[in-house]
């Protein structure tokens, strides 16, 4: 059996490495996706030249990413989300543990002192600088790369290493299993308001120009630009949510009573 | 992007790749495929394309070792095939 996966791979990669050639070079100005087909303009050249004047953001990818594809990465945040209720549905128990008596064993030795010292102090130090920079991430997405979905995940590790420093009763005393679940909905909401705010004014869906009717002293271009914004938060909103449940969720076998 | 520091890498990538295949140790595989991780990263920040390789470093390399980590604690260590 082994032989025939290994011939049927080896044909496979033939197959796919003969394709090479076709493909244009590497940042190629004239291939069909850069330079458009005969007649029409290429959609990346239009997002190259007129997202500022469009957006005011000056990180194209955010643009792309958050307003002209916005309801593509409104379904992601939702398949995202739906991975996170599905690893509690699959894992969350709520019978106590087996055999309590047989919990961890703590170092009560000095030197056992010494690592929790280390590894705590070091904690504490980092992490208010991670989730710092998180909130960078999020709030500067538009100028620099970023955005919800890195700063969500930063933001839910600070919350893991704190999980992973201490226990994890001290992260979850921070962010309860309440919390998170409501935050996880919370930020798909933010995203699919700003849209359902757009249908309101009589728009489609999630087009965020309208919105500068309810922005007070911005015009319709710097209303797109603040709508990302709140679009982007949401994302993170439900990203840190969701990475922390999967993580105490796994950690735990579902029991939340303690972690590694 | 320089050539010579992409072959480099692309080696590199190939060979943690195998070698996460091979490996019996469970957490040593999940180890190395965060290094993986890392190594495409690497690549994708020497093609310009930042927020994705942000992305790969925060997702690939960071949360999901933890993940696999956390997965790992939970079963026995080492492969049985």
């Amino acid at each position: 059996m082994k032989w025939i996966g290994t011939i049927a791979t080896v044909i496979t990669g033939i197959l796919l490495l003969s394709a090479i050639p076709d493909f244009a070079h590497f940042g190629d100005p004239h291939s069909p996706a850069n330079a458009g087909v005969d007649g029409h303009a290429s959609i990346s050249q239009y997002f190259i030249t007129d997202t500022y004047t469009d957006t005011k953001v000056p990180n194209m990818v955010t643009a792309v990413l958050a307003d002209y594809r916005g309801y593509d990465t409104m379904f992601e945040t939702v398949v995202i989300f739906a991975a996170g209720i599905a690893i509690f549905a699959i894992l969350r128990s709520f019978s106590p543990a087996p055999t309590p008596s047989q919990s961890r064993v703590v170092d009560s030795s000095v030197d056992g002192d010494h690592q929790r010292i280390i590894i705590g102090t070091t904690c504490r130090l980092v992490i208010p600088v991670i989730q710092l920079f998180a909130l960078y991430v999020v709030a500067h997405g538009h100028y620099s790369p970023g955005g919800g979905f890195q700063g969500g995940v930063i933001l839910g590790a600070s919350f893991i290493l704190m999980a992973l420093g201490k226990d994890l009763g001290a992260a979850l005393g921070r962010f309860s299993e309440k919390s998170y679940l409501a935050l996880g909905c919370v930020g798909i909401l933010i995203y699919a308001g700003f849209g359902v705010m757009a249908q309101f004014l009589e728009r489609n869906f999630l087009d965020y120009e309208i919105l500068h009717h309810l922005m007070p002293a911005t015009g319709p271009v710097m209303a797109r630009s603040h709508s990302m914004l709140g679009v982007e938060v949401g994302v993170a909103f439900t990203v840190t949510a969701i990475m922390f449940a999967i993580y105490v969720n796994l950690s735990s076998k579902g029991r939340l009573d303690e972690g590694l | 992007m320089i050539v010579a520091f992409d072959i480099i890498i692309l080696i590199f990538m190939v060979i943690t790749a195998v070698i996460s295949l091979r490996v019996r140790d469970l957490l040593g595989a999940a180890m190395i495929l965060g290094v993986y991780s890392f190594l495409i990263c690497l690549v994708f920040a020497g093609m310009g394309a930042v927020d994705v390789a942000f992305t790969e470093a925060a997702v690939g390399a960071g949360v999901s070792t933890v993940f696999m980590i956390a997965t790992v604690y939970h079963t026995r260590r080492h492969s049985s095939d």
